[in-house]
């Protein structure tokens, strides 16, 4: 694939509107030979694929990112504009360049198209959509448009395997350029400017036709339901319950499964290899790491897919709208939605998915709660300690007392991190621009899930899986040396690094009520929320790698902790960033140490706060 | 909350009364619509079909990059220019703020503060 892609040939650039189908095409023309990365210093994706055509010649394809104009408004359209005028360090400029507009939507993409051909690069129009243009009746003169235009003018599908034929046809016949062509010099347009191009578009609108929709359409009788002041969010509500629903119960099994296969791996190891240093760290370190990130694939995939169904579908956009005001009101913008969604799986991908907001300070913003929302991370420890210490019993008619303390959690996030994310300051936030889209409804297409799906779990694996492996390597260490001295009585992790700074921890954590056993495996659990309860398993020294730590947990800590203690734990876990890996993600897209710090040392103070208002509340109620 | 709002709101209406050129923003040229039933974007009706008379950019929003300056601009870029026709699709959160806006073929959700820049006449044959 790496020598596919580095091969010479022309170098073809897909430029278009946000919405017009760009992605699809892109997919169709380059399956699954694409490359997903950064450009160099943002965080806007890079998507390069290649084609060989029917001839044999290969050809690259850049996706740039979707742009409403080349006047650039934001990082995606400084992007597109500064590889298409060759400004960009880093990026050849496009020997030829693909204008997709969407049929069904002309008046708006033409616009561009009027912009690119300005620039005086090569160019094809792909007027993409027809299908759906047909069916809902409006017919394009395509040799019109070319004639307007003065460039060749091809029809796709862009969810048809056969849809970019023509296309094909047209790249294969591209001439290598004897040298880079070189856009046009540029200037920023004036309203003049933008007047005279409004007439254009509706001359050459009344010229090729497909300028409006006339009457009610399927679409506006969805709207009319779905973006409904009562209904709407009602079926809003609905949508992310069901999802939540499938989330949890769907990856229950393949969890499990994982968790086993992991466990099954171990126990192999362990069987095979004499007692070593070198055994203990691939069952304890490398195991233990990856099964840790692994756990997480089947509930990231899940979410994933109803995510990038709903996106696909048009309904995210219109999910949006409908939380934009109550997201406004603590200064958020309804974009923040879908991150904020994802982060109830992992922060990690909630934050790789705050790139869809433009405002860089609504960006950050949501980027620093992100982490609030209730990760399933800290379900295993919830579970742990609201299965010890939160009787078993049903209150206010019918309703589970374990269940309710479980809500009660979720909602103390999300409610810290509206709180967090007005201080941060809403001043203004009202005046940051929405101006979204909300695209055509279609049905997704599985081909467009699939290579989506695909990406994300890449990124995840990739990217993630590094982070945590190498961290939970070092947290091996940590807790493994220096081994305990002969004649050692307590458990080895109390002699180790992580012991030390566990007792010292507990100086510290006193006043909230730990005792040094919670210390101890806060420091492991640094790694990964869930990996605490394991480490709990260590120090009370139950025979590691027995398969249900957690069941043989229940009974120690019910005995051993105060009620106290075990709530301060608790709102210790809807706060504390006791997760390496997502302050990492939040350096690495932030670009910049501050944040991450800056993020660190809020959610400590919060969640310190928060834990010894919790002790001390809990302690007096239970003294009286 | 609503104080902050409320003041945007009015500097925005002060802006417009001022006069095009006091609204210290580029003023898309003006068609000929007769100003008698021109009225701000937010307070036309729902599912009422209206024709674009101005769209102007308004300091309502100074001090917030990215905000003020390309604000007319990007509406423009989105099609909201004089002459077009568009209309309210729906209105967000208890019938408030955002409102979607069908324009041309594209929707778009806009914030009040977005929709006070478009000043529109509303057409009368009602929709089919």
């Amino acid at each position: 694939m790496e020598a596919a892609l580095s091969a010479p040939g022309p170098l073809v650039a897909l430029v278009g509107n946000p919405n017009c189908g760009k992605t699809a095409l892109f997919n169709i023309l380059t399956g699954s030979r694409q490359k997903v990365a950064n450009y160099a210093g943002v965080t806007v994706e890079r998507k390069e694929g290649s084609l060989t055509t029917p001839s044999g010649r290969k050809v690259r394809i850049l996706d740039l990112p979707g742009a409403y104009s080349l006047d650039p408004l934001t990082p995606d359209e400084q992007v597109t504009v500064d590889v298409l005028l060759g400004r960009r360090a880093g990026e050849v400029p496009p020997d030829f360049v693909i204008c997709v507009t969407d049929a069904t939507n002309l008046r708006q993409n033409l616009r561009l198209v009027l912009s690119l051909k300005r620039l005086g690069l090569p160019m094809v129009i792909a007027l993409n959509m027809t299908d759906i243009a047909r069916r809902k009746g409006i017919v394009i003169d395509a040799d019109k448009l070319a004639a307007e235009f003065g460039v060749p003018v091809v029809e796709t599908v862009g969810v048809k395997t056969s849809g970019a034929a023509a296309l094909v046809g047209m790249l294969n016949q591209l001439k290598a350029p004897a040298q880079p062509h070189r856009a046009a010099q540029w200037r920023t347009p004036t309203a003049a400017d933008i007047a005279h191009d409004q007439n254009e578009v509706r001359r050459i609108l009344g010229v090729v036709g497909g300028g409006r929709l006339d009457g009610v359409t399927l679409d506006d009788r969805i709207d009319a339901v779905v973006l409904h002041p009562v209904a709407g969010p009602l079926i809003l509500g609905i949508i992310l319950f069901l999802v939540f629903q499938a989330v949890f119960a769907w990856a229950q099994a393949p969890m499990d499964a994982i968790k086993a296969g992991v466990g099954l791996v171990g126990e192999w190891v362990n069987h095979a290899l004499p007692a070593s240093l070198l055994k203990d760290l691939l069952v304890n370190g490398v195991l233990a790491g990856v099964g840790s990130v692994l756990v997480f694939l089947p509930q990231i995939l899940i979410l994933f897919f109803f995510i990038l169904s709903l996106e696909e579908s048009g309904y995210l956009p219109r999910a949006a709208f409908l939380l934009d005001r109550m997201m406004g009101s603590v200064g958020l913008s309804g974009r923040a939605f879908i991150p904020l969604l994802s982060s109830f799986a992992c922060a990690i991908p909630g934050i790789m998915a705050t790139r869809t907001i433009q405002n860089p300070r609504d960006r950050l913003r949501t980027i620093m709660i992100a982490p609030l929302m209730t990760c399933s991370a800290r379900l295993p420890v919830y579970a742990l300690i609201i299965g010890a210490f939160i009787p078993r019993r049903q209150v206010w008619g019918g309703l589970q007392l374990q269940g309710l303390v479980l809500f009660a959690l979720y909602l103390a996030g999300i409610v810290s991190a509206m709180a967090v994310a007005y201080l941060l300051g809403r001043r203004g936030a009202r005046f940051h621009s929405l101006m979204l889209e909300l695209p055509a409804y279609h049905w997704p297409n599985l081909r467009n899930l699939a290579i989506g799906l695909w990406q994300r779990v890449e990124i995840f694996l990739s990217r993630v899986g590094t982070i945590i492996l190498s961290l939970m390597v070092i947290l091996w260490a940590l807790s493994s040396f220096p081994a305990p001295p002969a004649g050692a009585t307590g458990p080895a992790i109390q002699y180790s690094i992580a012991g030390h700074l566990g007792a010292w921890l507990s100086v510290i954590f006193a006043p909230i009520g730990f005792n040094w056993q919670i210390s101890i495996a806060l420091v492991p659990g640094l790694a990964a929320r869930e990996v605490a309860v394991g480490a709990l398993g260590t120090v009370y020294a139950l025979s590691a790698g027995g398969s249900d730590v957690s069941g043989a947990l229940t009974p120690l800590i019910a005995q051993s902790w105060s009620l106290p203690t075990a709530l301060s734990l608790l709102a210790w876990y809807v706060f504390a960033p006791q997760c390496l890996s997502t302050l990492a993600t939040v350096k690495r897209e932030t670009n910049s140490w501050r944040y991450p710090i800056i993020m660190a040392g809020y959610l400590f103070g919060l969640a310190y706060a928060g834990s010894w208002i919790t002790y001390h509340m809990a302690s007096a109620l239970t003294a009286s | 909350m609503d104080i902050v709002r409320d003041s945007g709101a009015g500097s925005i209406v002060a802006a417009e009364a001022a006069g095009p050129v006091g609204a210290g923003g580029p003023r898309l040229d003006e068609v000929a619509t007769g100003a008698a039933g021109e009225l701000p974007l937010a307070d036309l009706q729902t599912g009422a079909p209206a024709r674009v008379v101005s769209v102007s950019a308004t300091d309502g929003t100074s001090g917030h990059p990215g905000a003020s300056g390309g604000l007319s601009r990007r509406l423009a870029e989105l099609g909201f220019l004089p002459g077009e026709t568009l209309r309210i699709v729906a209105r967000g959160f208890l019938g408030r703020e955002p409102i979607a806006v069908r324009i041309g073929t594209g929707t778009f959700a806009l914030r009040l503060f977005e929709a006070a820049c478009i000043r529109v006449c509303p057409e009368h044959q009602p929709l089919p």
